[in-house]
């Protein structure tokens, strides 16, 4: 049963990716194109988990991490660039 | 047990797929940074809760799902109000029915 429900999970999560996608291209404004970025880290992060229940190993796990803490600088850093114009000041 | 994790797993994807679909349908850029801010780090959540149970099952006590868990729920917050921060500096519309708009917005409609 775990095998169906994971294949039905992986499904919906890559359609949620599809759909953050879409945004990122059609987004009108620029933080919705952040925002679409945002979401896209955060849905691979629940795909790699569920590829790691999927293949039964528990590698999966470092690469969601460091997704998590780049993706995170990443939405940081480009909020920063709309707040001021620069980066580091 | 197994019921325990299909559920899990589930809830997480359908919010996961819930928060996205709230991302490419809703009007503006206010509303738009509700749906995945909310929705989604619940979601992952609920997936590496069900992560964290599988792999304790078969495998050694695994709680480090748990450090990834912590850190979406300290950031996502944070992002988000950066995210609307820059969206108010740099002047995005928002829908007419908005209310309590800025300045800047209810001048031209």
């Amino acid at each position: 049963m775990l095998d169906t429900v994971l294949q039905i999970a992986l499904a919906a999560v890559a359609l949620a990716m599809l759909l953050s996608a879409w945004r990122l291209i059609a987004g009108p404004s620029k933080p919705d194109r952040i925002l679409a970025l945002d979401t896209l880290y955060i849905n691979t992060i629940a795909l790699l988990i569920l590829l790691g229940l999927w293949l039964d190993s528990a590698l999966y796990f470092e690469a969601a991490l460091l997704i998590a803490v780049m993706g995170f600088v990443g939405t940081v850093a480009l909020s920063k660039y709309l707040l001021r114009g620069d980066i580091m000041e | 047990m197994e019921w325990l994790l299909s559920a899990l797993i589930l809830i997480g994807a359908g919010f996961t797929l819930v928060g996205s679909i709230g991302l490419a349908k809703l009007p503006d850029f206010y509303t738009r940074l509700h749906g995945p801010t909310k929705a989604t780090t619940l979601g992952v959540g609920a997936i590496l809760i069900a992560s964290a149970v599988y792999f304790s099952l078969h495998q050694s006590l695994s709680l480090h799902e748990l450090l990834i868990t912590l850190f979406l729920f300290i950031t996502a917050p944070v992002s988000a109000h950066l995210m609307a921060k820059a969206a108010i500096h740099i002047r995005t519309r928002s829908i007419q029915r908005t209310q309590n708009k800025p300045e800047f917005d209810s001048e031209h409609r």
